[in-house]
């Protein structure tokens, strides 16, 4: 197939924000059909990534590369199997988004649509880049739309919440582009070629003392993202005041970025720092996953208590990513899809109450369940997927990654299953105080049920969850390779480590390019 | 045939999906139909799988069929497999067999609840889960019905949301399961890296060849033990299962008595080989059982709810059956499962025919004198309670003695065993006087009925008193498949059918004369505490209003349940909550996102300091320049 599928997944949404720009402000419905319309392609595209992707490849596949700007500033993509099923993710939500702020969103529907396309392709881009300029580019780029649909969709406190998650992110991707352009100085010298190629700094071997550094600005900037205690403090604020829409992109997809920037970029380029640095990050993993679930337990508003269990579970998957096995990681990925769901689905089913009732605190509800017994089940789904229940997706990733922080160090496996207890705790609590018991509100003898297009995009999350709970093989198997070769790249390092050189030299060694990595630069000139 | 047996769990599981889906636009009736005829058809392969078991020979066990391979990834590799032997068999047919007879009764204690469908389709969901409990092949896979009955659990419980208690109850059940899953789930996990597979198979391989250690042994069996504590409700993990009453009454019947609350049990019977090997895990597991059968003993005595003293009974009974399987007893531990799962699911039947005939009252006091109005249930209550207490020739009789026959036994290594049996002794005869406490209170006596629940007393209709009729039938009977090992060895059918899965520990043998006089001791408690409770609640009733003025502080601390519930509310729920808000308040709050808005507020003030020295005025720029230029040549000078 010729068709560069990757880079029309990519720019689709952008293209068709871009097309909207046309449409009248005032055809509100046309432009939300439109918007659905244009999403639905792109997921249906994004299919074909998942359908022609080969499960024996590690390397990323797809591959597009072009001459941008020169300097090394290439247009290089690709996708691999940690990738993968962020990006399907992605295009899956951005649907079911859009559905679900049909009626949410009111005011400035034209620029809410467009700002959410820009967002998709900004969010692809992110997890497609495999040259670091590109890569910041996006990274950087996604904020924007981010930052507008906070602060202009957002609560009564969106200027100061949006403030912090822009201060926030920024500072940390600041130190991030420095440690970059460090990166690129040394391939420089090294090599005499200019170069943003990922995989060329893959081969860089640079002195332990130096990585520190470097590791440590990717790391805050991903840190943050994720986020990891005790930089978590920006994500409830910025979950409370946005949109439903925009919590639900922020908590399923945009999170994942941090993590999938430790595994793309912080362990496989630092691996001498990340075993030196592998303590203090999982404590401050298992700190969180404890801390948030406590946090969540006594929150009053609905939506913090979502915001807070996303610290506890991003824990988890943070704790998995550094006992760096096979079955952790996996895991962690699975549960990274799993949070995106069920979380996304929390978010969705706050926004369904929220719309009935104009508050999201927990204490304004009670015996909904009555007056919304189809709803009902569907949080219900929801609520057990989050803690974990068998059967259903959360259990898989919860047991891989247990399994796999098991295998690494049983002290943290025992502290980090109480997440396992946190979570039942304070979701089924706050299930009780929302759905069961009397009614005590006079208002919610007028809440309807929830109507067919509000169904419709729960429907296909919760198929997803028991999909991915009863036959996970399809998504595992598309990761395998992609892992084992990424763990190959972060032990097999250790040794220089062991070696502890006291070189002065910020670089130690280049490790020569890979016969396949030549042949492709032949083939790159030979175009 | 023996080869459908997967089906077992997987027809309930369809009835689940198509009453979930199309539930609301059924018809009750059919709604019912399928929820009961899909539990029926289970049990039918249930028995024709079990005879097959019957006819094949030993070495051929168990029956294993792979249906895919469900998480594979790394080391970690697992299959989703069912199986059956001997010891899925006798679960498989209780679950079935007592679960249908629970569906039918259902049709018509729940005929005018609003629910309806979704009761069936819980109900439906618990056999399947359950059902996967008990025929997985591997730890994971029984892990999964594992969580998954705590799930039915926490529904049915929950059954009538509506009310707060029922809500509460529902929740505290599930969370105080989980504390328990977590031990469950990390000896899983550590039988899983340390064996590299979760099959049972695989597992008792490695344990017969030598591959676990004794220490190690007793590490995962404790922790094993600790998911059965949660699930099984036993110390200290039992205080979820009296709240559970606030479910509809056949729930009780059919998870809190029959099938659910034993998968403790048979977990640890399951894993015999472990527990075996490992001689403290056993006494611990012997212990904790006989503690909890006369510490739940004690507290059935006060109780005026009548499902609850039925709880705090099944407790009682549970333990009973942990006796067994600490004692290495793991197939009388099993046959009292079995024998229970008749009498308790009949009690709690019968139970509900009394309340369904005083419109929903559950209060003792506000009975008495029942017998002439519930011509069927009183005698098969009465039934159900002489099973129950241990009178000879009724099947509680059978399974208790074996179990405590094999305690006093093991008596003969350690006198520890002798204090476990002194303890089931004790045990028993808090049993017999209980449940003949509730039998007199309610059934005998004056009559304390409300005038308004007079005018409506009924006995329950035929689809409700037909399966109480089957249940005291069985009460009676189901005990002869396992008779004493006095009467010959070839008379304990129940055990030999479970030899190929089961390895007895210890095969002592005590002379006939002891064994009679066991036998004979069992009979006199049973006896003893049903006198005890005639003389005080029918022949002299002053005497336990006597004994309640005379020892207030010992009836308090009974009829509060020894505080229990509100010493872990005060020590483990209130401090993690206030202690969590403290927290919130003071360090989230004001610490760390201090510091964030503190960090961003001295920007801006750094900034605003700044900003003095850009007024815009050519002249103060000037007077900057000039200073700084003489700093700096200050600077190159000296």
């Amino acid at each position: 197939m010729n068709l560069p599928v990757l880079s029309l997944v990519t720019f689709l949404p952008l293209a068709g924000a871009v097309l909207l720009i046309f449409v009248h402000r005032g055809r509100e419905n046309l432009l939300r059909i439109l918007t659905l319309v244009i999403t639905i392609i792109t997921f249906i595209f994004s299919l074909t990534l998942y359908f022609n992707f080969n499960d024996q490849i590690p390397d990323p596949q797809f591959v597009e590369k072009a001459d941008w700007l020169g300097y090394g500033i290439n247009y290089h993509i690709g996708v691999d199997g940690i990738s993968l099923f962020l990006i399907l993710l992605t295009t899956l939500l951005m649907p079911i988004i859009i559905l679900s702020s049909w009626t949410y969103i009111r005011k400035k529907v034209k620029e809410y649509v467009i700002f959410m396309l820009i967002l998709e392709t900004g969010i692809i881009g992110v997890f497609v880049a495999l040259n670091l300029f590109l890569f910041y580019v996006f990274w950087e780029a996604m904020l924007i739309p981010m930052y507008f649909l906070i602060g202009v969709w957002g609560g009564p406190r969106k200027i100061y919440a949006t403030l912090k998650f822009v201060l926030f992110t920024m500072l940390g991707s600041l130190l991030m582009l420095v440690a970059i352009f460090f990166l690129y100085s040394m391939y420089y010298k090294a090599t005499g070629v200019y170069s943003f190629n990922l995989f060329d700094y893959y081969r860089l071997i640079l002195n332990p003392n130096i990585q520190i550094w470097l590791f440590l600005a990717f790391a805050l900037s991903f840190a943050i993202k994720v986020p990891l205690f005790p930089f978590h403090t920006w994500l409830p604020d910025a979950h409370v005041e946005a949109p439903t829409g925009g919590s639900v992109i922020l908590a399923a997809v945009l999170l994942k970025m941090g993590t999938y920037g430790f595994l793309r970029f912080a362990l496989p380029l630092f691996p001498d720092a990340v075993m030196r640095f592998l303590p203090l990050l999982a404590v401050l993993s298992l700190i969180g996953i404890i801390y948030g679930g406590l946090m969540a337990l006594i929150q009053k508003d609905a939506k913090s208590l979502v915001a807070y269990s996303s610290v506890s579970h991003m824990g988890l998957i943070m704790l998995a990513v550094f006992a760096l096995n096979t079955e952790a990681i996996e895991g962690a990925i699975y549960q990274m899809l799993n949070h995106g769901l069920s979380t996304g689905a929390l978010f969705l089913i706050v926004g369904i109450l929220y719309e009935r009732s104009h508050t999201r605190m927990i204490s304004d509800f009670g015996g909904v369940s009555k007056q919304m017994p189809v709803f009902s089940a569907f949080f219900l789904i929801c609520m057990l997927s989050s803690v974990g229940l068998p059967g259903l997706n959360g259990f898989i990733g919860e047991i891989l990654c247990i399994f796999g922080i098991f295998k690494a160090n049983k002290l943290l496996a025992i502290l980090g299953i109480s997440t396992v207890i946190l979570a039942a705790a304070y979701l089924l609590w706050m299930f009780q105080r929302v759905m069961q018991g009397p009614i005590t509100n006079e208002k919610i003898f007028s809440f309807k049920d929830i109507n067919k297009r509000e169904i419709g995009y729960l429907v296909p999350i919760v198929i997803m969850m028991f999909w991915m709970g009863i036959y996970p093989k399809p998504f595992l198997r598309k990761m395998d390779s992609s892992v084992t070769h990424l763990l190959n790249r972060v032990s097999k390092r250790e040794i220089y480590f062991t070696q502890s050189r006291k070189d002065k030299d910020f670089l130690l060694e280049i490790e020569p390019k890979t016969t396949k990595a030549k042949n492709e630069e032949k083939e790159d000139k030979f175009r | 045939m023996t080869e459908i047996f997967w089906l077992i769990p997987f027809i309930p599981a369809a009835s689940t999906f198509v009453l979930a889906v199309f539930g609301k636009k059924l018809p009750k009736k059919y709604v019912s139909f399928q929820a009961c005829f899909a539990v029926f058809a289970s049990f039918v392969i249930s028995v024709i799988s079990a005879l097959g078991l019957l006819q094949t020979a030993h070495g051929s066990y168990p029956l294993v069929k792979n249906l895919f391979s469900w998480i594979q990834a790394g080391s970690f590799q697992v299959n989703l497999s069912l199986m059956f032997d001997p010891l899925s068999a006798v679960m498989a047919l209780v679950v079935s067999g007592v679960g249908f007879i629970i569906h039918v009764y259902s049709v018509g204690y729940m005929a005018d609840d609003e629910g309806y469908t979704r009761y069936f389709t819980y109900l439906n969901l618990f056999t399947f889960a359950m059902l996967i409990l008990v025929m997985a092949s591997n730890l994971v896979l029984m892990f999964v019905g594992w969580e998954g009955v705590g799930l039915c659990s926490y529904l049915l419980i929950g059954f009538w949301f509506e009310k707060h208690s029922a809500a509460n109850a529902g929740k505290k059940a599930f969370i105080v399961s989980r504390i328990g899953d977590t031990g469950f789930l990390l000896g899983i996990l550590f039988i899983f890296i340390h064996i590299g597979s979760a099959e049972f198979t695989a597992i008792n391989q490695a344990i017969s060849g030598g591959a676990i250690s004794a220490g190690l042994a007793t590490l995962l069996a404790i922790l094993l033990f600790v998911g059965a504590t949660g699930k099984s409700a036993q110390i200290p993990l039992y205080v979820w299962l009296p709240d559970a009453m606030e479910g509809p009454t056949p729930v009780s019947a059919l998870i809190h008595a029959a099938t659910m609350v034993t998968a403790g049990v048979y977990m640890v019977s399951r894993m015999n080989l472990l527990y075996t090997l490992s001689e403290t895990a056993a006494q611990i597991v012997a212990l904790v059982g006989a503690v909890t059968a006369v510490y739940a003993a004690t507290m059935a005595l006060t109780q005026n709810d009548i499902k609850r003293v039925l709880a705090y009974s099944t407790i009682s009974q549970i333990g009973y059956m942990f006796i067994g399987c600490g004692v290495g007893a793991y197939a009388a531990g099993m046959f009292h499962l079995y024998t229970h799962a008749f009498f308790k699911s009949l009690l709690f039947l019968a139970a509900g025919s009394v309340m369904h005939a005083l419109s929903g009252e559950i209060d003792m006091k506000k009975m008495g004198g029942l017998r002439k109005y519930l011509p069927l249930t009183y005698p098969t209550f009465l039934i159900g309670a002489i099973a129950i207490a241990g009178v000879p020739f009724f099947s509680g009789f059978f399974s208790k003695d074996a179990i405590l026959t094999k305690a006093f036994a093991q008596g003969q290594y350690s006198a520890f065993y002798y204090f476990i049996w002194g303890l089931g002794i004790m045990g028993a005869v808090l049993t017999a006087f209980y449940m003949f406490r509730l039998i007199f209170v309610t059934f005998h006596g004056t009559e304390r009925l409300d005038p308004e629940v007079k005018k409506h007393i009924h006995e329950s209709p035929k689809v409700m008193t037909i399966p109480l009729v089957i249940l005291a039938f069985f009460s009676v009977v189901a005990g002869y498949v396992g008779l004493p090992v006095v009467l010959g060895e070839k008379l304990n059918f129940f055990s030999k059918f479970l030899e190929p899965v089961i390895k007895e520990v210890h095969e002592v043998h005590l002379s006939l004369q002891t064994e009679w006089i066991l036998i004979a001791i069992a009979a006199f408690v049973a006896l003893l505490g049903i006198i005890i409770a005639y003389v005080f609640y029918i022949r002299s009733p002053m005497i336990p209003r006597n004994l309640a003025t005379r020892f207030p502080a010992i009836y308090k601390l009974l009829f509060n349940k020894y505080y229990v519930d509100e010493i872990y509310n005060a020590v483990f729920v209130n401090p993690t909550v206030k202690g969590s808000e403290i927290i919130y308040d003071n360090f989230d709050l004001k610490v760390i996102d201090g510091a964030v808005n503190g960090t961003a507020t001295a920007t801006g003030f750094t900034g605003k300091i700044l900003s003095y020295f850009q007024s815009g005025l050519i002249k103060d720029y000037a007077l900057i320049f000039l200073l700084g230029v003489i700093i700096f040549l200050a600077y190159l000078l000296f």
